[in-house]
């Protein structure tokens, strides 16, 4: 057993050959660790600094941009429909709260599993591995039912981005007949565009376009009364091969809701804009790339696990070091979840 | 968890831990939601308060994160400092990026006010007005 004692300063007649084993040259271990642990801390440091790079890119686009998604309107969707439980059928970051705890869960289990290693109990490691990759995979499934739903019902790409957020206030002109109502455009709130001739109602909740049932959207791309949609017109103007995204028209308005002039006198009309491009590479990049940390820990704690079952470790007699290693990372895969929660769902 | 607890003391801690880390992210999340209500929007001081604890708890779930489930409060000192320490580089990022961030907004917007303004045309062009002419001739020798 190593003497207690705070220090990394190497002592020349500290001989103790039992430590030498895996640090050749050095007289004992550097932190009182081995090699494995210590390598697997800085490997965790400089996959910090990525995550900090990306992170960091994330707030430094959302500053240069002068409106951004709220993460509320977001991520308002539950699987099974549950979100349509709540008021509006907006559940705001109830599922990702769910994922956070799952990965928080599986966290804990896995401490439990280190316990376990410490006292050389096999089954213990094996089974509280076990909890920690259903809680892995949980994670994933939740993260791929969360990516199609963006992608297929709500038509988020890299490139497109169809969440705006209004930047005044104003009132909605009327689709059918261009006329002002009194349907407010509220500033700082966040719209979801959606396309031409998709199914009315299945669409995520967050928007403020619906209409009465009776009024259909036409789906040829063009300029029409009270809103715009995408793609090759009729008569060859417009972007060809664009998605049928519906824009609809609004008037500028103050607070108090009386209409802005122009110098002409007539009101100021806008279009529905698509929000920040940057944000839909920003969440599939950032997540996608935790979501393969997951994955990849997944797959080791199911090679460990396997390998503690058989008994490779108990032949080791090191206190399970490789169910610690496997550990440090799964722990920082949570902390980086913090983060990314942090940013992308909670500010 | 450390050392010289028992088994049973060490396993109780981490469910304890667990529920802390459960508690954390509730309450961060409530505080997220308080400040996108609608009532809260025109409370600007509300806003950048609840912003700062979310950020401050989050902070706390990642010490704890590091120094109870990864030990790292139990290793030797020298360790955690070299994997803690060079972290601290990263809060000049921060600063750095963030305001470079806002400098793009900012220059945006001027482009975006320049594109607006009108080129002056006709015989508005390279005129002086009566008043400036006045100011001319006012000028000594």
């Amino acid at each position: 057993m190593t003497e207690e004692r705070d220090t990394d300063i190497i002592i020349a007649e500290d001989e103790k050959p039992e430590l030498n084993s895996d640090w050749s040259g050095g007289d004992r271990k550097p932190f009182r660790t081995s090699y494995g642990k210590l390598m697997m801390w800085y490997f965790l440091l400089s996959d910090a600094f990525t995550f900090a790079g990306f992170l960091i890119s994330y707030g430094a686009l959302r500053f240069s941009s002068p409106s951004w998604p709220v993460p509320d309107k977001v991520f308002a969707t539950v699987p099974f429909g549950i979100n349509e439980l709540f008021p509006n059928g907006e559940a705001p970051l109830i599922f990702v709260t769910f994922m956070s705890f799952l990965l928080i869960v599986s966290s804990g289990t896995m401490v439990r599993a280190v316990q376990e290693g410490a006292r050389e109990n096999k089954r213990g490691v094996v089974f509280w591995m076990l909890l920690t990759v259903i809680g892995g995979l949980g994670f994933l499934g939740c993260q791929a039912w969360e990516w199609t739903n963006l992608i297929a019902t709500e038509n988020m790409t890299v490139t497109t981005n169809p969440f705006g957020t209004y930047t005044e206030n104003g009132f909605y002109l009327d689709p059918e007949t261009g006329e002002v109502t009194d349907e407010r455009v509220l500033e700082g709130e966040t719209y979801l565009l959606h396309l031409a001739g998709a199914e009315h109602g299945e669409e995520a909740a967050g928007d403020h376009g619906e209409e009465g049932e009776h009024f259909a959207y036409a789906t040829t791309p063009g300029d029409y009364p009270g809103y715009v949609v995408d793609g090759q017109r009729p008569d060859g103007s417009g972007v060809a091969g664009a998605k049928p995204f519906i824009h609809r028209k609004y008037v500028v308005a103050d607070e108090e809701g009386n209409l802005l002039t122009n110098e002409a006198g007539n009101p100021v009309q806008f279009t529905q804009e698509f929000g920040p491009v940057a944000f839909g590479a920003l969440f599939f990049g950032i997540t996608g790339f935790h979501g393969f940390h997951v994955a990849t820990g997944v797959i080791f704690l199911l090679i460990i696990m396997i390998n503690a079952g058989g008994g490779v470790y108990v032949a080791r007699q090191n206190g399970y070091e490789m169910v610690e290693k496997i550990g440090l990372y799964w722990h920082f895969v949570d902390l980086v979840w913090v983060f990314v929660f942090l940013v992308f769902y909670l500010l | 968890m450390a050392q010289h607890l028992s088994y049973e003391e060490s396993v109780r801690g981490v469910w304890k831990g667990l529920a802390l880390l459960a508690l954390v992210t509730l309450v961060e999340v409530a505080l997220s939601l308080l400040k996108a209500a609608e009532w809260a929007e025109d409370i600007r001081i509300l806003i950048y308060v609840a912003s700062l604890l979310i950020i401050g708890l989050s902070v706390y779930k990642a010490y704890f994160i590091i120094y109870e489930f990864m030990h790292m409060g139990y290793e030797v000192k020298g360790l955690a400092m070299t994997v803690l320490l060079p972290t601290m580089l990263l809060i000049w990022a921060l600063i750095a990026f963030f305001n470079e961030g806002d400098a793009w907004r900012k220059s945006r917007e001027k482009v975006i006010y320049k594109d607006q303004l009108e080129v002056p045309t006709g015989d508005d062009v390279g005129a002086i007005s009566p008043r400036e002419d006045d100011l001319l001739l006012a000028l000594p020798a």
